[in-house]
């Protein structure tokens, strides 16, 4: 491989690690600029699609589907696990956040951490469910082989730099979404009913504007776009484990804190930012100072910019 | 005020063991407890199942009785479901519990060896045996293989108190090093988890490789939580390695690396310590990654190779429990053996007298082998092996003794320096 061959391939790994870490900050970011909580449950959530997406192809005897066959399961992971992490976001909002919308940002934070927890324990006993894909339940918490659907091939034939069927799904599906969504938020009535509940949730009800509904829709939203991304980075990375939650959430936080917590593109600015850092942290300087690497830039940041990169001060509520 | 205190404590430990004699001694019949403290919850799991197997069968070879004494058990968790991986509070917990309880005579354990660097220390303070079934860091024991201040810091009673039944990673990162020579690897990338069992071994392999003249093309420590490593694959490419040697276990993530590199294309030797030497590895790695690619060494033979009192081990293991032990079974087994025989052997039943019949174990006839425990609490056991994988299952290659093993390492003139 020549340096030049390095470095692209360096770009494709970074920009594809990125975009799965801004799929899961948008659910971190909406979730904050509508009620001002960090949802820590969120990264569990994610692990919960991913692990109903490997019973489902355990269940259907899917794992080794060929050709257009592959597209379609895929197609079918995707629209169920985030059917299934929005929805339980609307539950987790109803029983565990709603009931303290009153109380003290604190409570709701104890709450979110709460629910991480319950989250993380229903990953480690449903990985102990006795099913082939989960090993027969031997060992609960290992981490589990999630089928290799999309194989190695690489799409640029014999070129050095290796573009998979992983990099592209990652594109495939996370761009339309990030479209969708802006458009969402820009240009339907769903959109400025939640942009006016973050701007103040008062006036918005004095408005009319149903604010519990609209608060459900937005948890729906992230919970599903975190559903998208869970069936994304398992067809990606190949293993899911019930404490993947807690890594990838971290990422996805420090990217959305990174391009400005409450702004969707500066989520996702941040998560392609991160993914690259790393890749070229690896590459250039080493592993092991990876971390210490992307968690200095954020700091110097937040010094220059206390908001973020896109983010925006916002005005003391009354 | 201070000085005072200082005193009182061992005189009241004194008080405490000269008033347990006349209670346990004579004819009264008794009850002695052996606990376990190995990682039960998270992937170590079917690991240490078939451990604590290994150590019930032992018990139950003797009818849970020795000399009139009745032998009870108790298989302790250090592991915390947060870490998935055993953890150091709750490891420093069970030693003090083990430490308080005048009931219990041994300590079978730890599995990992940061594990062992915690609760040995406690143990030794108390005069409880411990004795590890699969701790493989060399500085536990042997003086100049590790940091400076060890053993002697695990020792603050000035007694040796720890003894392990496993060859340590001093020697099996050398054959390692052998065995990749010998499978035609001249550049070689090494890996290491940053903890101390796997970067130990890692470097004990890179010192030994540059000796036996391998060039080592590369060397990075792993962050274990990453959810893939394909930017470092991509570097790992670029230098064009004949092997990929990785210091670490199933736990830090041995599975994903496995698959990243063959997702990059990087399809020469994979070669792995005894971390890995559990059906866990193959499952988390996937079998189309490992079949016929990757090499595991371990510090031991595997069950279907042993011979004598092994063999009838594995297959009363079998029989009971209707499937194959895992590796460090035997181990577990042998531990528990060691301390029942030292039990029947020790003239008081005491914490003191058990751990100085242990320490005078010699000639022991066990699963293992014949074998003694040396002055610094080893094993003179050296037989290592080492296996590959074929069809998902793992493959006995050959044995990779080093008789011949230098008594102080090459890593100890580093340490000296």
């Amino acid at each position: 491989m020549t340096d030049t061959e390095v470095l692209l391939q360096q770009v494709i790994t970074g920009l594809s690690n990125g975009m799965i870490i801004a799929l899961i900050a948008i659910g971190y970011t909406m979730v904050y600029g509508i009620i001002e909580l960090i949802n820590f449950a969120h990264g569990d959530l994610f692990m919960l699609g991913s692990f109903l997406a490997l019973t489902l192809l355990g269940a259907l005897g899917l794992e080794a589907v060929e050709g257009v066959g592959t597209w379609a399961t895929i197609g079918l992971l995707l629209v169920t696990s985030a059917g299934f992490c929005g929805t339980l976001n609307v539950v987790i909002d109803r029983f565990a956040y709603r009931p303290l919308r009153k109380s003290p940002k604190l409570s709701l934070l104890v709450a979110a951490i709460g629910c991480s927890f319950i989250l993380v324990n229903i990953g480690l006993f449903w990985g102990g469910i006795p099913m082939d894909v989960f090993s027969m339940g031997r060992a609960a918490a290992a981490p589990k082989n999630f089928p290799n659907l999309l194989g190695h091939d690489n799409l640029l034939g014999d070129s050095a730099i290796l573009l998979t069927r992983g990099d592209l799904l990652v594109v495939v599906v996370t761009v339309p979404l990030m479209i969708g969504l802006t458009m969402l938020v820009r240009l339907t009535r769903l959109g400025k009913a939640m942009r006016a509940v973050a701007q103040n949730p008062s006036a918005a009800a004095l408005m009319g504007i149903d604010v519990n509904r609209v608060i459900s829709s937005t948890f729906f939203i992230g919970g599903a776009l975190g559903g998208f991304a869970s069936v994304v980075y398992a067809l990606y990375n190949n293993t899911i484990s019930f404490q993947m939650g807690y890594r990838s959430g971290m990422d996805a936080f420090t990217a959305a804190v990174l391009g400005g917590i409450g702004s969707l593109p500066g989520a996702v600015l941040g998560g392609l930012l991160i993914g690259l850092m790393r890749a070229m942290s690896d590459q250039y300087i080493a592993a092991h100072w990876t971390n210490t690497i992307v968690f200095s830039v954020l700091i110097l940041i937040l010094i220059f910019r206390p908001s973020g990169l896109l983010g925006f001060k916002l005005r003391e509520k009354v | 005020m201070k000085k005072s205190t200082i005193v009182a404590s061992p005189l009241a430990f004194l008080l405490v063991g000269s008033l347990a004699i006349p209670a346990v001694g004579g004819d009264l019949v008794g009850t002695l407890k052996i606990v376990s403290s190995l990682p039960r919850t998270g992937s170590a799991n079917a690991q240490t199942t078939s451990i604590v197997n290994g150590i019930r069968m032992a018990i139950d070879e003797v009818n849970g009785m020795v000399d009139g004494y009745t032998i009870a058990y108790e298989d302790w968790d250090d592991a915390s479901p947060q870490r998935g991986n055993w953890d150091p509070a709750v490891e420093g917990e069970n030693a003090k519990k083990a430490a308080r309880d005048d009931e219990i005579i041994g300590y079978i354990g730890t599995f990992n060896s940061g594990a062992a660097k915690i609760a040995m220390p406690i143990l030794n303070k108390a005069g409880l045996v411990m004795i590890s079934p699969a701790n493989t860091y060399p500085g536990l024991t042997k003086p100049g293989l590790g940091e400076a201040n060890e053993p002697r810091v695990y020792r603050p009673s000035g007694t040796i108190n720890y003894f392990r039944i496993v060859p340590t990673d001093d020697l099996q990162g050398a054959v390692a090093a052998d065995w990749a020579k010998e499978l035609g690897a001249t550049r070689v990338f090494v890996l290491h988890d940053r903890e101390l069992y796997g970067k130990g071994i890692a470097d004990v392999f890179v010192h030994h490789s540059k000796e036996i003249g391998t060039e080592i093309v590369g060397a990075e420590g792993i962050d274990t939580k990453a959810s893939n490593y394909r930017s470092l694959c991509t570097k790992i490419r670029a230098t064009n390695p004949q092997l990929v040697f990785f210091g670490g276990t199933t736990q830090t993530n041995a599975g994903q690396i496995v698959k990243d590199l063959r997702g990059a294309g990087i399809t020469v030797p994979f070669m792995v310590p005894d971390g890995c030497f559990e059906n866990a590895f193959i499952e988390a790695a996937g079998a189309d990654n490992v079949n016929g690619s990757a090499y595991i060494t371990f510090g031991g033979l595997p069950a279907e190779e042993m011979t004598g009192r092994g063999a009838e081990f594995v297959k009363a293991y079998v029989v009971k429990y209707g499937i194959k032990p895992e590796a460090y079974s035997a181990y577990g087994y042998e531990c528990c053996k060691v301390l029942l025989e030292a039990i029947r052997r020790a003239p008081v039943k005491d914490r003191a007298g058990i751990l100085k019949a242990v320490s005078e174990t010699k000639d022991f006839d066990g699963a293992l082998g014949v074998w003694s425990f040396d002055a610094n609490g080893d094993t003179s056991n050296r037989t290592l092996s080492g296996q590959t994988v074929k069809d998902g299952k793992f493959a006995f290659v050959k044995v990779l003794g080093r008789s011949d093993a230098p008594a102080v390492s090459p890593a100890a003139t580093d340490a000296a320096k």
